[in-house]
């Protein structure tokens, strides 16, 4: 366990953490950009460089900046709310700290731990470019129709509907 | 205790934190946010398992980890767009408040 992953571990757990606890929606994704740079310094640790940038990109600059614009179009001035959580909120603590301990549970007593540590491999850009149009070429043009898909079903969801009625 | 458990372990409290949030938000835009932070987790599962398996030349971990963001994207439009669309119809983001079935 080395002093890197211990400070990148932090940084993403607090920043998703923040995420989930702070009480204005647009600190939360602030928190979460911090969280989920976070796992993409965590990626370029484990040697996928492709995956850390392809982070970076669509969260921090994507998803985030979708979710920021979420919450400016959703938002009206309106008396502090009562409570951030909603009223289920024990049971929904309870049900994820269960789940987290039988996921360490079973972490913990796999067999994981007797194998040794590989040497560091290497997927350069190139690597995984030859991949994608020579094995995986079927599901990136798969992907492909799906981003259209969303892409077009996601204008039509949010189309304000009252100028055809007119 | 080797290093692909500690990124397992890591993996699972995310899962944990964004499940809770999931569960226990009530704005629906950081629901939504908690599923995307359940997805990052099982991506850093896909990768830890990359970087530690026995075959890391076949770039698997990678490749799913590709489609995998790539879903996710695509998903938080769709789920963005849901919520303004029912935002425009309830005025409301709040989901204790968003409780009928027929409007």
């Amino acid at each position: 366990m080395n002093t890197i992953f211990l400070i990148l571990a932090a940084i993403s757990v607090v920043g998703t953490g923040a995420a989930m606890s702070l009480r204005n929606a647009v600190h939360c994704v602030l928190a979460l950009t911090f969280g989920f740079t976070g796992i993409a310094a965590l990626y370029l640790q484990l040697g996928a460089q492709f995956v850390g940038f392809t982070q970076i990109m669509v969260y921090v600059g994507a998803v985030a900046i979708l979710a920021v614009f979420a919450i400016m179009m959703t938002h009206k001035p309106e008396p502090a709310k009562p409570s951030t959580f909603s009223s289920s909120w024990i049971e929904g603590s309870i049900v994820a700290a269960a789940v987290f301990s039988v996921l360490a549970w079973a972490v913990h007593s796999s067999s994981f731990s007797r194998q040794p540590s590989p040497p560091q491999p290497d997927a350069t850009v190139q690597q995984i470019g030859v991949a994608l149009m020579h094995h995986f070429v079927l599901p990136l043009e798969i992907m492909g129709l799906l981003l259209t898909a969303a892409l077009i079903g996601a204008v039509v969801i949010a189309m304000d509907r009252k100028e055809e009625l007119k | 205790m080797n290093s692909l458990q500690n990124y397992l372990l890591l993996s699972s409290l995310l899962f944990s934190i964004g499940l809770a949030g999931a569960l226990i938000r009530r704005n629906a835009i950081l629901v939504l946010i908690g599923i995307e932070l359940m997805l990052n987790a099982a991506n850093l599962n896909l990768i830890a398992f990359w970087r530690f398996g026995p075959n890391p030349a076949a770039l698997t971990g990678i490749m799913f980890t590709i489609f995998s963001i790539s879903v996710a994207a695509a998903e938080a439009a769709v789920g963005l767009g849901i919520i303004l669309a029912a935002y425009r119809h309830s005025r409301t983001t709040d989901l204790d408040h968003m409780n009928s079935l027929k409007g």
